[in-house]
């Protein structure tokens, strides 16, 4: 047996993110204060992203005969240091419900820091297994995370529902990933006896005894794959779990977890023949996303929903193939930006620790804290793709303008329609949060101000004011200069 | 290098979306402070925005001298997301120049009228900032000269518009407003479509090198000009895809209503004239029988309706849709005097519409109705205000020597010249709908200015204040001058309508 030659500055971003989370293990160890570890993981996330952008393109490396498993190339480095970045985000907006000791601040920084590692290791995945393993590293310390809520200090009957409607979110999302996981390894199985390759630039068409088996091989994949974008039918966990987990968590299940599912999906994709399953999975999940959303009375509810269809969107351009890769792929990472943005909004206007709440909870929010009215605006203009959230409409632009070039108009017919219906629940939350509440039942001379002595400010503490302040200047300069994404990701 | 006319389209742009910015930023207790800097951005606006009417055609030149179907008079073209194809291209000429300072005057006017009355619902100065957000977006789209960037122009203008009728709109205005969103959105998806197909086959957005070149083939051009021509359609609108009209308009503040009558419209019939038919020539001479029989629907149908309108703003919102008919029956025949009618219908119904939603507006913030039954003797307790509306509804019904006279009567001319059994009826009926037009407005006139003073009316002040001496005189002066010298709209059209219909000949 050969050993292969390893090039470890291809690896450094997977050894910064490792880093990060034993520094985290480490500083909770020895130093054992709150803020400490939090400034090393956040550090780490950090140095994650600036080795990433470093080291761009480099030699592949873990390379036998034909393919190599570790492919550093521009979109890799940009979609790893994206990961950091949404792994620094979220670990930013959980500040203040950490400092409240709602969960514990080291296990918390560890079990994020190796979910970073795991989104580093799909980005530069180049064979199916390490794609499994990646994802399955960024999506075990989810579990935990999903569920890790201890109860505050002063334990009350609804922090004790809340700890056990997380722990039963955790369950489900436990189980249906590992059910998803089974799946996607079976077609990777099914895939390997056809084709004997697992390396991602060796996959093609089987030859033509195993042509079948190649084709089932490479649905299962893309069906176990499905799961972890919660593509319809197969995304009845994500509102539940999004909804009764930690915000921040929920941010980083919509955002991280989702685009390591997108960029596992990209890769199958972009070699295997699959647009049948693709196409119907791409309708389904933008179609019922959207209809489902607007329905839904609870803010997180609905970010869940709409977070749905707009996987679908990125499925849609997924259908195409490898033309529709870097669609996708800009679309995604627009995507992150904006429902970074969204969530982070919600955390903001939400006590420490607390849940979304329902749509009602938010009404009025705008007026007591502009700039975050304004930032949400952005972000739901954005998601619905319109000005002024720029980014969002660019986004939309290249999924639509890619599938119109690849005569895939009938898909772009079904996703502008969706971008219709998509707007209708996108402006009832924007108005909402500068609705004036209904009046109460007794005449009041000035209902502005009963209502702001009914609604004292929450203050907004400053790790997540500057997470959203960068969060939305990102989302402000891609929006006016969006080529900046589009190169970095060809 | 940009050079000093360049530089006048990007301040065009850069002028009234800074002066947003501004008036967001400047705090609740100076709101007075923040619509007259809004006024003052939006002056400077329309100053820049009657710059390029100066820079008009040099010499006049035969069509087969011109290298491209679209010359524009000034002319930018940076690059910008080279990946979507899309460059910030903009561009003015015969066809957009008059529509580009009708908006900075509109916008102005309404700017100024917000100093005096802000309507109830939200602070002024979030209502100017608005505005002006607006202002830039369809001048964009006037200016634009490239179809991505013609589409994110023509988007820019969605939610500005839902935020000023759901927030400062009558008491029905969230689903006034939501109406108006998904429509106009369900239209602009169509657009969207449209315009990436174009792209796609043809490899570039730039309007220059499209309009009129043969790039696309017919049946590409049919399918194009369908999907364009529905999307203009529900922003003209055009019957039966106006129905988000008479609710936005009934609900929206009165400069909501100006801007959304005066300007917004016009991106429909601009968007039909330099996209649908310069992009896709052979598909709208295909379509050209359709949009027809639809337009003179759309003039017939506004009018029955108006003859049985009660509500004051919903009636004169029903006239723009038979007014609109006008303008695309103008475009439908597709020769130069139509839509030089198309263009000089487009501004009469800017500033006449504008005067008479300023002027609906007024009677049912003091009046507190806008039902015409509750409504009459206006002449006897605010004649001057009476006698305003009766100039504008004059005007409207198009009257020869005022400027809704040239608009209507050279569509229904353009028809009859078209000839052939179609266009000579759908020039008759056009012509009867246009008589129905008067009787409706001499009617409106009947109820609302004669007849005994209702308790209503008597709550209207004899005399007028100065905002709205201010607001209103420019829009009765210039309908009196376009209607006396219609060549102050159509200078220069000759040249860019030449060789916008060139390809087709």
């Amino acid at each position: 047996m050969r050993s292969q030659a390893v090039d470890h500055i291809a690896l450094l971003p997977l050894y910064a993110a490792a880093a990060t989370a034993v520094l985290a293990l480490l500083a909770d160890l020895f130093v054992a204060k709150r803020a400490v570890t939090a400034a090393a993981t956040l550090l780490g996330a950090l140095a994650t992203a600036v080795c990433a952008l470093a080291v761009g393109p480099w030699d592949p490396t873990f390379c036998t005969t034909g393919g190599c498993s570790w492919v550093p190339t521009w979109p890799a480095a940009v979609t790893a240091a994206l990961f950091a970045a949404l792994t620094a985000a979220v670990l930013a907006l959980s500040l203040p419900a950490l400092r409240l000791g709602t969960a514990p601040a080291g296990e918390f920084c560890f079990l994020l820091a190796c979910s970073m590692t795991g989104g580093v290791t799909i980005a530069y995945a180049g064979d199916l297994l390490t794609l499994i393993v990646g994802l399955e590293t960024l999506t075990l310390p989810l579990y935990i995370l999903v569920g890790l809520r201890r109860s505050a200090p002063d334990d009350s009957a609804a922090d004790g529902r809340a700890a056990t409607r997380a722990a039963s979110a955790s369950v489900t999302f436990f189980l249906i990933s590992v059910i998803s996981t089974a799946i996607a390894l079976l077609g990777i199985a099914l895939n390997y006896a056809a084709t004997g390759t697992v390396h991602l630039n060796l996959l093609g068409p089987a030859p033509t005894p195993f042509a079948a088996l190649a084709g089932v091989g490479a649905a299962l994949l893309v069906i176990g794959l499905a799961f972890k974008v919660a593509a319809v039918p197969l995304h009845a966990w994500a509102p539940a779990t999004y909804d009764d987990s930690p915000l921040p968590i929920a941010a980083f299940l919509s955002t991280a977890s989702k685009l390591g599912g997108v960029l596992a999906l990209a890769a199958i994709v972009s070699r295997l023949d699959t647009g049948a399953v693709m196409s119907a999975l791409a309708v389904l999940t933008m179609t019922v996303g959207n209809l489902v959303a607007l329905r839904q009375t609870r803010m997180v509810r609905l970010l869940a929903w709409s977070s749905i269809a707009q996987a679908g969107y990125i499925l849609a351009a997924l259908t195409m193939g490898a033309p529709g890769v870097p669609a996708a792929l800009a679309y995604a990472t627009f995507f992150v930006i904006l429902e970074l943005i969204a969530f982070g909004v919600v955390t903001a206007l939400r006590p420490p620790g607390a849940d979304g709440g329902t749509l009602d909870d938010h009404r009025g929010a705008a007026r007591r804290h502009p700039w975050l009215g304004a930032a949400m605006v952005l972000a739901l203009a954005g998601l619905a793709g319109l000005p002024p959230g720029l980014a969002g409409l660019f986004a939309k632009v290249s999924v639509v303008g890619a599938l119109v070039t690849e005569g895939w108009t009938w898909l772009a017919v079904v996703v502008v329609i969706n971008a219709v219906i998509a707007l209708a629940y996108y402006i009832r939350v924007a108005a909402l949060l500068y609705t004036l509440p209904a009046q109460p039942g007794i005449a009041v001379a000035d209902p502005i101000l009963v209502y702001d002595a009914t609604h004292p400010r929450v203050t907004v503490t400053r790790p997540v004011i500057v997470t959203l302040l960068i969060a939305a200047t990102v989302a402000v300069v891609v929006g006016f200069a969006p080529q900046l994404v589009f190169s970095a990701l060809m | 290098m940009i050079h000093g006319e360049q530089a006048l389209l990007l301040a065009l742009l850069a002028v009234p979306a800074l002066g947003a910015a501004l008036v967001a930023l400047i705090p609740a207790t100076r709101d007075r402070q923040a619509r007259i800097v809004a006024t003052v951005f939006a002056a400077m606006t329309f100053l820049l925005s009657l710059a390029p009417l100066a820079y008009q055609g040099d010499m006049p030149r035969r069509w087969d001298q011109y290298t491209s179907g679209l010359e524009p008079w000034i002319d930018l073209d940076l690059p910008w997301v080279p990946a979507l194809g899309l460059e910030f291209h903009l561009g003015v000429d015969g066809v957009s120049a008059p529509l580009i300072a009708l908006t900075g005057l509109l916008t102005l006017l309404c700017c100024a009228y917000t100093i005096r009355k802000v309507p109830s619902g939200g602070a002024g100065r979030t209502l100017a900032a608005l505005l002006l957000v607006l202002e830039v977006g369809v001048l964009g789209t006037f200016l634009a000269l490239d179809l991505v960037l013609f589409f994110l122009f023509f988007e820019v203008v969605l939610l500005p518009m839902y935020a000023v009728i759901a927030g400062w709109g009558g008491p029905r205005r969230r689903a006034a407003a939501r109406k108006f969103v998904l429509y106009t959105l369900a239209g602009s998806v169509l657009l969207l479509l449209g315009v990436l197909i174009v792209v796609a086959r043809a490899g570039t957005g730039d309007l220059v090198d499209l309009t009129g070149s043969v790039q696309l083939t017919a049946t590409t051009q049919q399918a194009v000009f369908a999907l364009l021509a529905v999307a203009f359609a529900v922003k003209a609108p055009l019957w039966p895809l106006h129905t988000w009209l008479p609710d936005a308009h009934t609900e929206a503040p009165t400069v909501g209503s100006v801007i959304l009558a005066g300007v917004l419209l016009k991106m429909g019939t601009y968007g039909l004239i330099r996209v649908g038919v310069g992009v896709a020539p052979l598909g709208a001479a295909w379509a050209a029988p359709a949009l027809g029989i639809l337009a003179v629907i759309a003039i017939v149908a506004g009018a029955l309706i108006c003859l049985r309108q009660t509500e004051l703003k919903r009636l004169i919102a029903y006239s723009s849709v038979g007014h609109m008919g006008f303008v695309l029956l103008g475009i439908a025949t597709l020769s130069i005097t139509g839509i030089q009618a198309a263009l000089v219908g487009n501004i009469a119904h800017g500033l006449i519409t504008g005067l008479l939603f300023f002027l609906a507006g007024t009677i049912k913030d003091h009046t507190g109705t806008g039902s015409l039954n509750q409504l009459s003797g206006l002449r006897e307790t605010a004649p001057r205000l009476a006698g305003l509306f009766g100039f504008a509804a004059v005007a409207s019904l198009g009257l020869p020597g005022l400027a809704g006279f040239w608009g209507e009567a050279f569509a229904v001319v353009a028809a009859v010249q078209r000839g052939g059994p179609l266009w000579i009826t759908l020039a008759s009926i056009a012509a009867v709908g246009g008589a129905l037009t008067a009787a409706y407005f001499l009617r409106l006139l009947r109820l609302l200015t004669h007849g005994p003073a209702t308790p209503e009316t008597h709550a209207m002040p004899p005399a007028l204040s100065r905002t709205e001496w201010l607001a209103w005189t420019p829009l009765v002066l210039l309908t009196i001058a376009v209607g006396i010298v219609p060549a102050l709209v159509l200078q220069g059209t000759f040249e860019s309508l030449t060789t916008l219909l060139g390809a087709r000949r």
